[in-house]
């Protein structure tokens, strides 16, 4: 069985494929999507009808995360525009940019030491986040203007600022018991 | 009911006729039943006026089973007396070996891979016991409420992973209850607080049990429920607080500990009673009995805060860390539900107040607050809330991927992913001419897979052979509305695709239900065999009726002759089945017609549903959205796509 819901998620979710979007719009259009859609809501139907209900439900859920997070909003923009980003064959990538990749993980490393490693750990959050703020604001430059190798290297220093979030909070998990 | 009542289930049912559904809380200690009931949601006795139903089974040589307090009455039959069998739903011979249930039980965990209890009637797989217990509710609401079940919700630890929910799936099944939804027990608790009329917010359920102890977050807006993120402590309760009791006496007393195991448990239960005196009053006296007839010691609400102490700082933990997860400050919490009897402790209210900076919910019975809020989702799934408009979306409790070289997971879905999800994942071959590949399916959140639970292994064969990196195989994890998962995984550079699914290793597969199902009924009257028929009958009704007027709506504009032709044959076929002489109609037959008859029309109901969904998406209003589906004409759809190619990436 195949779910036939639209060709792609910005149109699912009846917003204009551009990297701002309307969370609002988004959050009261995925509930309204979801409402007709989720198995619950076929309870008492027949068997194909259940499949369906769950490939389409799936279906939303994933345009929903998708358009959801920037940087995965960021990243499937790019795919629409035929760019892929994960060619590992290219690893290429800005000196500096690295160079300060490899400040903060050393600050990372340090912070779980420190006196206040909660404390150490918070400042390099805002860092982080100060960051990927900027990442943001630059993908929607370059990818306003089209220019989408550019906002590629943008999503790529993007990845690496989530990847190092991620293990920032699975240090403060360890930390915190 | 027709085949395009999508966002109104049961409007269509008329006569409007009340199906009776309930809701079943399956816990570790204690089990029980709940129903709406003109309006309000109650939970439901047996004969002897009992509703909280410990969750013990004694099994005796002649084969009877006993569930409930009838059973614990026969725990000096330790061995045959099984308790506490949720711990091992779900789980392997080898997670039995880390469970103390492992001391108290005999235990034959050779064949297959579904450890089971040796018991005086056989070899009982938790499944068996759990089903027992199902299958006790199930009467009791039954006669309670005057009529045959059309299903019911059954609750489950927010953490429970695909194995577990699959086990509880397969204990239904087995009771021959129909299982409506699996719903997070947090969740049914928020739902008894009717926090889905409170308007948006984000509410924090704080479960502590007599054994475990859960927190979760959950997110409401717009009458949509979302489960955010969810932690625990499996082994953290009120028998922490009863021990911690026990202790503090021996140092009173100036004892090292009770050796006899009958001395610790009447000192526990003695704990216990002051332990719940102390809810309401100040100070409670403990009396030694036989232990040491004639001693007996004064615990005030001052002493005991501090023996609990310890215990409520160890909940805090898991508090901070689903705040973490979910990325939600504590100021942002709207409500704080309180679950589970030892929430009745007042310093464990006073703790969880301060910490999430405002009063806790506690006016509903917190050992009734979970079945009481499944039995109103039961209500609302079973059709009889045509106008309800509350939706629960779940998450994937653990993450769920795959293993790679070297032993390493490639995570296919993280954990607290809204489900039901689709995501796909493609792999290539790494020799030339290889023609087959193994495929690990594993849960958990470690990197390496020996650090994960494993779900399933299965391959994939007759892959065309190539040079290396240039077959792509498509591996699909689909996670239903249930969390439960199901992989499968096709080649399809070559067109000739070729695809398995799975199931856990853990759980039942459907012939095992099936046979099991068919071996009760077998040893059962004559009377169960005449109900699993009228069951069979009123589900074939329901198919034919929904088929048929979906044929003489619309069968013309979506078949062609010879397609509408074939459904028509299996109509027929269905209807004769069912016309046999009722007493002598075989169910297997009947079964068999329903199930040709629902896959002859797959690619009906396939277009048909695509055709509505794209009349309705294109430019519809929101608002519009939620309360039709099927109503506009506009027909200039969006183009075509399936969710094969959208989905992956």
């Amino acid at each position: 069985m195949q779910v036939d819901l639209s060709t792609n998620y910005f149109e699912l979710f009846e917003l204009p494929a551009v990297f701002a979007v309307d969370s609002g719009r988004l959050t009261t259009r995925f509930r309204a999507l979801q409402k007709a859609f989720h198995p619950d809501r076929f309870a008492a139907a027949t068997d194909a009808e259940r499949r369906w209900s769950v490939q389409a439900a799936s279906f939303v859920n994933d345009g929903y995360q998708t358009l959801g997070k920037p940087l995965r909003r960021a990243a499937y923009l790019l795919s629409l525009n035929g760019i892929s980003i994960d060619e590992e064959t290219d690893t290429t990538m800005d000196p500096m940019f690295l160079m300060e990749q490899m400040e903060l993980r050393e600050a990372l490393e340090e912070a779980q030491t420190a006196d206040e490693p909660m404390d150490a750990l918070d400042s390099i959050r805002k860092q982080l986040r100060t960051a990927m703020r900027e990442q943001a604001l630059q993908f929607e430059q370059t990818a306003d203007d089209k220019k989408w190798q550019q906002a590629r290297t943008v999503v790529r220093q993007w990845q690496f600022l989530d990847k190092l979030e991620s293990e920032l909070l699975a240090i403060e998990a360890r930390l915190d018991v | 009911m027709a085949l395009l009542q999508i966002a109104e289930p049961g409007q269509s049912q008329a006569p409007h006729q009340r199906r009776l559904a309930v809701g079943i809380d399956l816990g570790t200690t204690n089990s029980l039943v709940a129903a709406v009931q003109s309006g309000s949601a109650q939970v439901l006795c047996d004969d002897s006026d009992i509703w909280s139903v410990p969750s013990v089974v004694h099994f005796n040589a002649d084969g009877q089973v006993t569930v409930g307090v009838a059973a614990e009455s026969m725990q000096t039959d330790a061995l045959n007396t099984i308790r506490s069998a949720k711990r091992l739903m779900g789980k392997n011979a080898e997670d039995l070996e880390q469970s103390w249930l492992n001391e108290h039980y005999r235990f034959d965990s050779t064949s297959g891979s579904l450890p089971a209890f040796i018991t005086a009637a056989g070899n009982k797989t938790a499944i068996d016991v759990s089903s027992a217990i199902l299958g006790t509710l199930k009467t009791t609401a039954e006669s309670s409420l005057g009529g045959d079940l059309v299903g019911a919700v059954i609750t489950v630890p927010a953490y429970f992973d695909d194995a577990q929910r699959q086990a509880t799936k397969d204990a239904a099944a087995l009771a021959g209850l129909q299982v409506l939804r699996l719903l997070n027990e947090p969740t049914a608790a928020a739902v008894a607080y009717g926090l889905d009329n409170d308007g948006d917010g984000t509410i924090a359920i704080y479960d502590l049990g007599g054994g475990t102890f859960d927190i979760s977050l959950l997110r409401m807006q717009r009458g949509v429920f979302e489960v955010l993120a969810t932690a625990g402590d499996t082994a953290l309760g009120g028998d922490d607080i009863d021990n911690a009791i026990v202790d503090w006496l021996l140092e009173q007393a100036g004892l090292e500990s009770l050796d006899d195991e009958f001395a610790r448990s009447t000192m526990k239960a003695a704990a216990r009673l002051a332990k719940e005196d102390l809810t309401d009053k100040h100070e409670t006296v403990i009396e030694w009995v036989d232990v040491k007839p004639g001693r007996a010691d004064t615990l005030t609400r001052d002493d005991f805060n501090a023996i609990v102490e310890p215990l409520v700082k160890r909940t805090l933990t898991p508090c901070r860390s689903v705040l973490r997860d979910a990325g939600v400050d504590r100021e942002d919490i709207s409500a704080v539900v309180m679950v589970g009897g030892s929430t009745r402790v007042p310093l464990v209210r006073e703790r969880i107040s301060a910490f999430f900076e405002r009063p806790v919910l506690t006016n509903i019975d917190p050992d009734q607050v979970v079945a009481i809020g499944a039995a109103i989702q039961a209500d609302i799934l079973a059709g009889n809330k045509p106008d309800n408009d509350l939706l629960l979306l779940d998450v994937t409790p653990l993450s769920l991927g795959l293993e790679t070289m070297g032993g390493l997971v490639e995570k296919v879905i993280p954990r607290n992913t809204t489900i039901p999800i689709a995501r796909g994942q493609e792999f290539t071959t790494y020799k030339d001419g290889q023609t087959a590949m193994s495929l690990h399916v594993v849960q958990g959140e470690r990197e390496l897979v020996t650090d994960c639970r494993s779900l399933a292994r299965f391959e994939l064969n007759d892959i065309p052979p190539r040079v290396a990196g240039a077959a792509r195989i498509q591996v699909l994890f689909q996670v239903d509305a249930d969390g439960l998962l199901t992989v499968s995984a096709l080649e399809r550079e070559s067109g000739a695709a070729a695809s398995v699914d799975v199931k856990p290793s853990y759980g039942l597969s459907d012939g095992e239900i099936e046979q099991m199902l068919q071996a009760s009924m077998d040893n059962a009257n004559e009377d169960m065999q005449k109900r699993a028929l009228q069951e069979q009958l009123v589900d074939a009704s329901r198919v034919l009726e929904a088929i048929s007027s979906a044929l003489t709506s619309d069968g013309d504009e979506y078949l062609s002759g010879d397609e509408r032709a074939a459904i028509d044959r299996l109509v027929e076929k269905l209807q004769a089945a069912m016309q046999a002489d009722t007493a002598n109609a075989d169910r297997n037959a009947v079964q068999a017609a329903v199930q040709a008859l629902e896959q002859g029309s797959e690619k009906f109901v396939e277009r048909r549903m695509n055709a509505s969904v794209r009349r309705m998406m294109a430019g519809q209003a929101i608002d519009e959205l939620e309360t039709t589906l099927a109503r506009t004409n506009n027909n200039n759809s969006a183009t075509d796509s399936t969710i094969d190619s959208s989905v992956s990436g």
